[in-house]
């Protein structure tokens, strides 16, 4: 008897914990922190589904084919997408990127390697030096 | 609608030649200290097989004691002064002393950026590539970190990246458990620029240009002056090559 009230209980809870959330709309959101959110590449909905496509699709025409800038390039989103504070999409609880994956539990990869902070880095010559 | 260019007024890349040419004139009769950069391609228009990018380096001007080349690739891609065996080196100079004659010589090497790379040869998932326009790289996205193209290039060229990266310029991914090498500055050749080495040198002993493009620069001193490639005896066709070795 004990040992069933053990299953049972949390089980029922649980049901119970689903449905309420469900019923209310409240089902448990990331909260990222964005400096502007605009719908320049797809709506939101889109881009949620979508994103890995679009970088994975880009990466390969940029590594190989030298096509870089626009609206598309990581550095292009990265630009918008950087939380006010910090101005970065990961290495911060509420950065862009890191807070959906955290939520999602997918792991990120892209800033292993890429830059996350905007305006950041080593950079020190850019379109400003002109050419000889 | 459509713009139709104006055939009346000269062109940017019109001006900018004949602005090289007037300081030319300056200078000496057939040679010009500043190179004329390239019209960047249209955005969104892949690299083409027309052009072959390479480099000349006048190890007669290169100074023994100067390494700005070396501390502008530093600066432009991000990695930190080599101070183990282990650590990234994209760029390096080296000194050569003949032992008989006494003649020593400074140049800087890097990737050779060969047109048979044995790099892309021995690369087991492809991540060894030669660009279109002859820039040997590696994608990362697919560099599992074997480390057989470090071994495969006579050149000593690639190194390894032991430890986690922050720093990187926007411009340059670079991270731990890739190999890595000079790209010529692919990101700056992509909006028309050339290599932050070639801008950086005090002497302009390096010259970026189009080999493939008879009246480059480049072209035109390779075409003039007794130039050598590293280990021509490989047959590896470097776009890299030296004058005065």
């Amino acid at each position: 008897m004990r040992r069933t009230g053990r299953i049972v209980l949390p089980a029922l809870l649980a049901g119970a914990m689903s449905l309420v959330a469900t019923a209310a709309g409240r089902v448990p959101q990331p909260a990222y922190d964005v400096d502007k959110s605009t719908t320049c590449v797809a709506p939101p909905a889109e881009m949620r589904r979508t994103h890995m496509d679009l970088l994975k699709h880009r990466r390969d025409e940029t590594v190989h084919a030298g096509v870089r800038g626009g609206k598309t390039s990581l550095e292009a989103c990265i630009d918008c997408h950087a939380g006010k504070a910090g101005g970065t999409v990961t290495g911060r609880p509420g950065a862009f990127c890191e807070a959906c994956h955290a939520y999602a539990g997918v792991r990120l990869d892209c800033f292993e390697c890429h830059q996350p902070q905007r305006g950041a880095g080593t950079k020190v010559s850019g379109a400003e030096v002109p050419a000889r | 609608m459509n713009a139709i260019p104006d055939r009346t007024r000269p062109t940017r890349r019109a001006l900018m030649i004949g602005g090289a040419a007037a300081l030319g004139a300056l200078i000496a009769p057939g040679i010009r200290l500043v190179e004329v950069a390239a019209a960047p391609r249209p955005q969104g228009e892949p690299v083409s097989s027309k052009v072959r990018w390479g480099l000349l380096i006048d190890a007669n001007r290169c100074d023994p004691d100067c390494r700005e080349c070396v501390v502008a690739c530093e600066n432009e891609n991000g990695w930190p002064q080599a101070k183990r065996p282990t650590d990234v080196q994209w760029i390096r100079k080296v000194d050569l002393k003949d032992r008989k004659s006494g003649r020593a010589v400074s140049l800087p090497v890097m990737c050779q950026h060969c047109a048979e790379p044995p790099c892309v040869d021995v690369c087991p998932t492809g991540a060894s590539f030669k660009r279109a326009d002859g820039i040997v790289l590696v994608d990362r996205h697919s560099c599992i970190g074997c480390r057989y193209c470090m071994m495969a290039c006579p050149y000593k060229a690639r190194s390894f990246v032991h430890e986690p990266v922050t720093t990187q310029n926007p411009d340059v991914p670079r991270g731990k458990g890739c190999v890595e090498s000079c790209t010529l500055c692919v990101h700056r050749i992509d909006r028309g620029d050339g290599p932050a080495c070639a801008k950086a040198c005090p002497t302009q002993a390096i010259v970026f240009g189009d080999l493939n493009d008879p009246d480059s620069e480049i072209a035109r001193r390779v075409r003039e002056v007794r130039t050598v490639q590293l280990r021509a005896d490989l047959k590896l066709d470097p776009g890299v090559r030296y004058a005065g070795l």
